[in-house]
């Protein structure tokens, strides 16, 4: 189902936790809601699935398949919501949390027991669950509480599943196995899916699509690639992986970070201005000698080899810390020692100027 | 006595323990056995013959009656006074949350005659209802308010930290898979507050079982018709039949432990089920 | 719009749209309200107003008159001394029990607990009983007491004890939970910064419990000065000897002496309206302290 979010505003007294927000949502799709708390995220998905109202003055509206849906309430927008503590009814076993939704449908629409017995078998099935059906809430482990969240959500046949920060509770580890299951599961129910998460690995990890949200706004949407790599905004570029960020001046088709100098094309305007660098720490590598006007002189402080790649901190002269990360083999080749000097070069950087922050320069490459 | 208690580094527990344990022994435990070694006293007849005594029968029946409607009436009030309190914002309503204690506060005594006074024949209730046939005071009906009124703020203040502590999540995952409201709270509320009723309604109705200052005045204490148990208890006393009172009072206070102990175990049995027990 | 609802029932206050997915239906709200108060209308404040309603019957001459009568004053002063003994004695009790129970581990600890409630469960008659049939006539310690000419039951001391036993969890029963709550971390570093049991206990323990004492002292005196059943069993209700309060609005009511029989137990729903002022304000302080304590942490 076609989800269509338009101009949506949404205050708690004088915080503004949505300022005019609109999204579009594509049939089948899973798009990850990706921010820091107060970001607006969760808030956004609780008026999609009617837990929270938009604001009274605001003309905004929600629709489902082009249909109108802003004053329909929870029960009846045919979605299906996993709450981040699992909010599964301790007092019935799991059996009777899945067939709650076919047990309090209207008595014309309710499935006869064998029917609802059926299906509830096959949910838990779905979710790789069938044998706990008699079992209490208490006695399931965290991931198992939100598989079980999940075939209940799924109960209600819904047309979109929203997701609350659904493996925010668990430890790393499960969380890791429950993401993959996850994108498995919807690549087999094709279930439009909307997820919350302020966990940026999770985001590139399973949606098709990521908003990025900051301050109530949306500050990017794009695919996984898109956002990482090609990050419209600054915010998008510190929020999303490790970045070095520096600042330094541009003008003339040149960038001045201190000593280090680099050609910058896409910039010719004579007057010069203040930008702002950012560097993932994997665009970055070290050399031994200076071979152009292009690195930066810089001090091993720390090397960290524990890992798929190595990580190394630097220092600049005027103290700016840098992190490089290498690949192990390249890493293994320079041998670095602890305090040496050694030259920072980049491969690629993004530049940001302030006053037009929401517009990125093209990157460069060296 | 290896395993008595672990270490600890905190000095004074052999001293405080040890007073504890007999000043409670002194003050409760020893004065407390000597009901049941009196009790233990009487021969099998004896005691039959006082507890089985028609007069003595009446009273039962009038006071866990009275007692079990009282705490019915509580529970269904004191519900929905706990709900508003807790859930609801209206003008007057910290005054109505102080006052809710007012029974724990006030003398029992002091609350009977109140009482007695407002539901007797010229009273500010009383004129109205005894001519439309509703006799309150001197009758069972009056027993009822009275117990009721000291045993609602029981039922009252033991919902409302559980009514604040229910998962609200769970009230909007009942609401999302399509449950109305009074689908929710019967099938998830409700559930959710059952071990806070129950004992709220075990303490109301073995609070009842017991009373005595309030219930005596309004009750008129009409042998085999209006006379509850405690009263019984006190007029074998002024009769100086100690043995007499010792039996009822022993019948009176096996029912308020049978009372607490069961509902102890139902919230066990409860508790232990969804906490993970098998 | 059906989905709309007011988000309070209080005039003047701006409409916020509220999804009704975890709240009633307005009028159902309201319904609710309107039961709560007319309810405890009823069944609450009209017995105390009764009682004021009832004392100022003849007005205020015969209300003053009516209480002050020696007979009233003895009582008053039997009361005071009653609440004067039981207070502390149990004061002192909850503060060492609670520091044996809450701070240490060990068995039979949820026993030692239900005992200390035990007083709680207890009709009030049969409180009273059990202390006849301990030192009465025919008691246990009956026959010594009478040959050491020492006299308990229909004497000041049984009421005293009688009011001790009845009121014997109050404190200890309100310092537990909390102190259980609060753990021994603070105590362990008193101690191994050198504090010894004393200083622990008085700088440390009792300054985090100080509202929960209150609130059961509060509570404690209430009930001691009020209590009727167990005082009435063990009290010959001899005039002016061994009369409290509550004995003598019984008698004064059973002579159909109404007005001084209200006007001295309005002195007693005057008592039990300062307890719920007292309580109220200690309980806010409590939860004050709970949300300072708490956002420290965070």
């Amino acid at each position: 189902m076609n989800i269509d979010v338009r101009s949506i505003t949404r205050s708690f007294g004088a915080f503004r936790a949505l300022n005019d927000v609109s999204l579009n949502i594509r049939e089948g799709e899973l798009v990850a809601l990706l921010g820091p708390s107060g970001s607006g995220k969760t808030t956004l998905l609780r008026i999609i699935a009617g837990l929270e109202t938009i604001d009274a003055g605001c003309e905004g509206s929600i629709a489902f398949d082009g249909h109108d849906v802003t004053d329909r309430p929870a029960g009846k927008r045919g979605v299906g919501f996993v709450f981040q503590h699992y909010a599964l009814f301790r007092h019935m076993t799991v059996f009777e949390n899945v067939a709650f939704p076919l047990r309090v449908r209207k008595k014309k629409h309710r499935p006869v027991e064998a029917e609802i017995q059926r299906r509830v078998q096959e949910l838990l099935d779905l979710v790789q669950l069938g044998g706990l059906a008699k079992r209490f809430p208490a006695q399931l482990s965290g991931g198992q509480r939100q598989r079980i969240a999940l075939a209940r959500a799924l109960a209600v046949e819904p047309r979109v599943l929203l997701l609350d920060e659904p493996f925010g509770a668990l430890d790393a580890q499960v969380r890791q196995e429950l993401r993959s299951w996850l994108r498995r599961l919807h690549d087999e129910i094709h279930v439009t899916s909307v997820l919350v998460t302020h966990d940026q690995e999770e985001a590139l990890e399973v949606a098709d699509r990521i908003v990025v949200m900051n301050k109530g706004r949306i500050e990017q949407v794009g695919s996984p690639e898109e956002v990482f790599h090609h990050p419209a905004t600054e915010f998008v570029m510190e929020f999303l992986g490790q970045v070095n960020v520096f600042h330094g001046r541009i003008g003339d088709g040149v960038a001045r970070l201190g000593e280090m100098t680099i050609d910058y094309p896409s910039y010719p305007h004579a007057e010069e201005r203040a930008a702002t660098f950012y560097m993932r720490p994997h665009e970055l590598d070290i050399l031994r000698t200076a071979n152009g006007p292009g690195q930066l002189a810089a001090q091993v402080v720390r090397m960290n080899p524990a890992g798929s790649s190595a990580k190394v901190t630097l220092q600049t002269r005027e103290g700016t810390p840098i992190i490089v990360e290498l690949p192990l083999d390249r890493y293994r080749e320079l041998s670095l020692q602890r305090n040496e000097y050694v030259f920072v070069q980049s491969r690629a950087a993004r530049v940001f100027l302030p006053d037009a922050s929401s517009e990125a320069l093209p990157d460069y490459a060296i | 006595m290896l395993a008595f208690r672990k270490y600890s580094v905190l000095p004074g527990f052999r001293i405080t323990f040890g007073f504890t344990v007999t000043y409670l022994s002194l003050m409760v435990l020893i004065p407390l056995s000597a009901l049941f070694v009196k009790a233990s006293g009487l021969t099998w007849t004896q005691f039959l013959e006082t507890v089985t005594n028609a007069r003595v029968m009446a009273s039962y029946r009038l006071t866990f009656a009275t007692a079990l409607l009282a705490a019915c009436v509580n529970a269904v009030f004191g519900f929905i006074v706990a709900w508003t309190l807790v859930r609801y914002r209206f003008p007057g309503k910290r005054l109505i949350d102080a006052v809710v204690d007012l029974p724990f506060a006030m003398p029992t005594a002091v609350s009977g005659i109140a009482l007695t006074a407002i539901y007797s024949k010229n009273g500010w209730m009383g004129q109205y209802l005894e001519p439309l046939g509703i006799k309150v005071a001197f009758a069972p009906l009056g027993i009822i308010i009275a117990m009721a009124f000291v045993g609602l703020p029981f039922i009252v203040r033991t919902l409302e930290p559980a009514i604040q502590d229910l998962d609200k999540e769970a009230e909007e995952a009942a609401a999302i898979l399509g449950a109305n409201r009074l689908q929710t709270f019967l099938r998830i509320i409700i559930p959710s507050l059952m071990p806070a009723l129950l004992t709220g309604f075990a303490q109301s109705f073995a609070r009842a079982i017991g009373e005595y200052g309030s219930v005596v005045f309004i009750s008129g204490n009409m042998p085999m018709r209006t006379e509850i148990s405690s009263l019984l208890i006190v007029s074998k006393l002024d009769q100086h039949d100690t043995a007499g009172a010792t039996a009822i009072a022993c019948v009176l206070l096996v029912a308020s432990f049978v009372v607490l102990g069961t509902v102890n175990a139902v919230q066990w049995y409860i508790s232990h089920r969804s906490r993970g027990g098998n | 719009m059906n989905r709309i609802v007011e988000s309070t029932v209080q005039a003047g206050v701006q409409v916020r749209r509220v999804p009704v997915s975890t709240t009633e239906p307005f009028w159902i709200r309201m319904l609710l309200i309107t039961i709560t108060v007319v309810f405890l209308g009823f069944v609450l404040f009209m017995p105390l107003a009764a009682v004021f309603t009832e004392a100022l019957r003849k007005g205020w001459g015969t209300y003053l008159r009516s209480l002050n009568d020696p007979m009233a004053w003895a009582a008053i002063r039997l009361t005071l001394l009653t609440a004067a003994v039981a207070v502390p004695v149990n004061l002192v009790f909850g503060l060492i029990a609670s520091w044996a129970i809450a701070k240490f581990e060990f068995r039979g600890k949820s026993l030692l607990i239900t005992l200390i409630d035990l007083p709680f469960a207890i009709s009030p008659v049969v409180s009273g009983l059990i202390f006849v049939l301990l030192f009465g006539a025919q008691g246990w310690l009956g026959p010594w007491l009478k040959a050491n000419d020492i006299q308990i039951i229909f004497h000041v001391s049984g009421i005293v004890l009688v009011t001790v036993f009845v009121t014997f969890p109050f404190v200890a029963r309100e310092l537990i939970p909390l102190m259980e709550e609060q753990g021994t971390e603070e105590e362990q570093a008193a101690v191994s910064l050198g504090a010894r049991g004393w200083q622990t206990f008085f700088r440390v323990t009792l300054p985090n419990v100080k509202w929960a004492l209150l609130y059961g002292v509060i509570l404690c005196n209430a009930r001691a000065m009020g209590e009727f059943g167990a005082v009435s069993v063990v009290s010959s209700q001899i005039r002016g000897r061994t009369n409290t309060i509550p004995l003598h609005v019984e008698m004064l009511y059973n002579e159909y002496n109404f007005v001084a029989a209200f006007a001295v137990a309005s002195l007693l729903a005057l008592l039990a309206l300062v307890t719920l002022a007292l309580k109220t304000i200690v309980e806010m302080r409590m939860q004050r302290q709970a949300a300072e304590s708490l956002s420290v942490e965070s």
